[in-house]
């Protein structure tokens, strides 16, 4: 190939937890092995189809960007990111080495088809997006303390309401489809979305979870995301909990899937679901694009 | 012009939105202030002097010394922006949401290893489920305010 191409899309929670229980070494407690098993094939898989690039959405969580600017997307373009230090010290996990050419690619682009992307050349990144990177890779060990790939940042805000709705989203990752097949560089890119499924942090319904719903919402990602991206704010809200509405951003990754713009369907390499990972539902998928 | 705000029926839920957010502006600025080491140490040795230094209501002050979460989300805190100060206090964010529950730590960790809260009888207000006004405290909490 000589162009840049997304060849897979990985959608997986972010939970802060996991990062802390690999972090201290939990991962071997039974109650951490039953999420982290989920992830065993998903290691495998990533291994053998390793990117060049990730482009990946997730939400920062009040530590990039606090009440002063809230951004509704904001992508990535600096060369490197240091985990931010959220109030237990930083994650000890090493910096994120971006993109910059390619982010950069993809602005123009997306912002040309009409989505206002904020643009961040200066953020440190969370666990919103580091506890996937060591979720798909593992933690880096000492003597080789580097992420495996490029990632580029896209952060969507889903703290402050009204979020971004999943049929913008939805939208927005055929836009970054069509700019990433434009780059004339031949990248194999993955695009994640992170985050959900159903968890509630706050009030007296905290701790709610929606194993029906989340699996429905997976069974309609797959089959059906066109109308799955319809789906009201509310209905996530209700059904899946206050925070259960990160999963907008999984419509990020789905929409820049190929049978979206009238390709193959993609084929289902891996699904996973558990409960719990501290307040959250665990569920994870892997897509891939034919070849 | 009114807004629509569905969210408003929700049980035991508060949607930070821009009313929210404006309320709790320099609450949650507060909060990321502790984001620095330097200044949680400076907020650990004198809560209150330290809060003294930001434009916060008196009510969000008294909420934030009393770690009382649910408080502090009415008067405009938002949880992401509350958990630097749960962070500060090395509480993690299981910690931080059972607290909500009035539900002890262990009654909350039991629920998310049984499958979590139902959202039977928890979508709208009046309902009858575990998270509805009616039935707070929950947990033994709630049991021995009810005398059972």
């Amino acid at each position: 190939m000589t162009m840049a191409r997304i060849t897979a899309s990985v959608y997986t929670p972010h939970v802060p937890a996991i990062g802390a229980a690999l972090d201290l070494g939990k991962d071997q407690e039974p109650y951490w092995q039953k999420v982290f098993s989920g992830y065993e094939a998903s290691k495998k898989w990533i291994r053998d189809n390793m990117p060049d690039v990730v482009f990946l959405a997730y939400n920062d969580h009040a530590n990039a960007f606090s009440l002063e600017l809230i951004p509704t997307f904001a992508i990535g373009t600096a060369a490197e990111y240091e985990p931010a230090d959220e109030g237990w010290g930083p994650r000890p996990v090493p910096k994120v080495i971006g993109h910059p050419e390619f982010a950069s690619h993809i602005v123009q682009s997306v912002i040309q088809e009409d989505f206002d992307l904020t643009i961040v050349n200066k953020m440190d990144v969370d666990h919103g997006l580091t506890v996937p990177l060591s979720l798909m890779f593992g933690n880096p060990r000492k003597s080789d303390f580097r992420w495996p790939c490029r990632v580029i940042p896209f952060a969507v805000n889903v703290v402050q309401y009204p979020v971004p709705s999943g049929r913008r989203c939805f939208a927005l990752g055929q836009a970054i489809r069509r700019a990433v097949e434009s780059y004339d560089e031949p990248l194999n890119v993955q695009i994640w979305g992170t985050g959900g499924m159903s968890h509630q942090l706050q009030g007296a319904r905290a701790g709610l979870i929606n194993q029906p719903w989340d699996n429905r919402f997976l069974d309609r990602l797959i089959a059906d995301p066109t109308d799955l991206s319809l789906m009201p704010h509310i209905e996530y809200v209700r059904e899946a909990g206050s925070e259960g509405i990160e999963l907008v951003m999984w419509l990020i990754a789905r929409g820049a899937m190929a049978d979206v713009a009238g390709g193959a369907k993609p084929k289902v390499i891996h699904r996973f679901y558990h409960v719990p990972a501290s307040n959250t539902a665990v569920g994870h998928l892997i897509l891939e694009n034919a070849r | 012009m009114s807004l629509d705000k569905p969210y408003k029926d929700l049980p035991g839920t508060t949607i930070f939105d821009a009313e929210q957010s404006r309320m709790g502006y320099h609450l949650n600025q507060f909060c990321t202030s502790l984001m620095k080491a330097a200044n949680r140490e400076r907020f650990k040795a004198n809560e209150r002097a330290y809060l003294d230094d930001w434009p916060m209501t008196e009510g969000q002050k008294q909420a934030v010394l009393a770690r009382d979460l649910n408080r502090c989300i009415e008067l405009g805190g938002n949880i992401y922006f509350l958990a630097k100060i749960g962070a500060t206090d090395g509480k993690s964010f299981q910690q931080m949401a059972g607290s909500m529950t009035g539900m002890t730590e262990q009654e909350y960790r039991d629920m998310m290893v049984k499958g979590g809260r139902s959202p039977a009888g928890n979508r709208y207000l009046g309902e009858d489920g575990d998270a509805q006004p009616h039935h707070q405290p929950q947990g033994a909490a709630g049991c021995r305010a009810q005398g059972g």
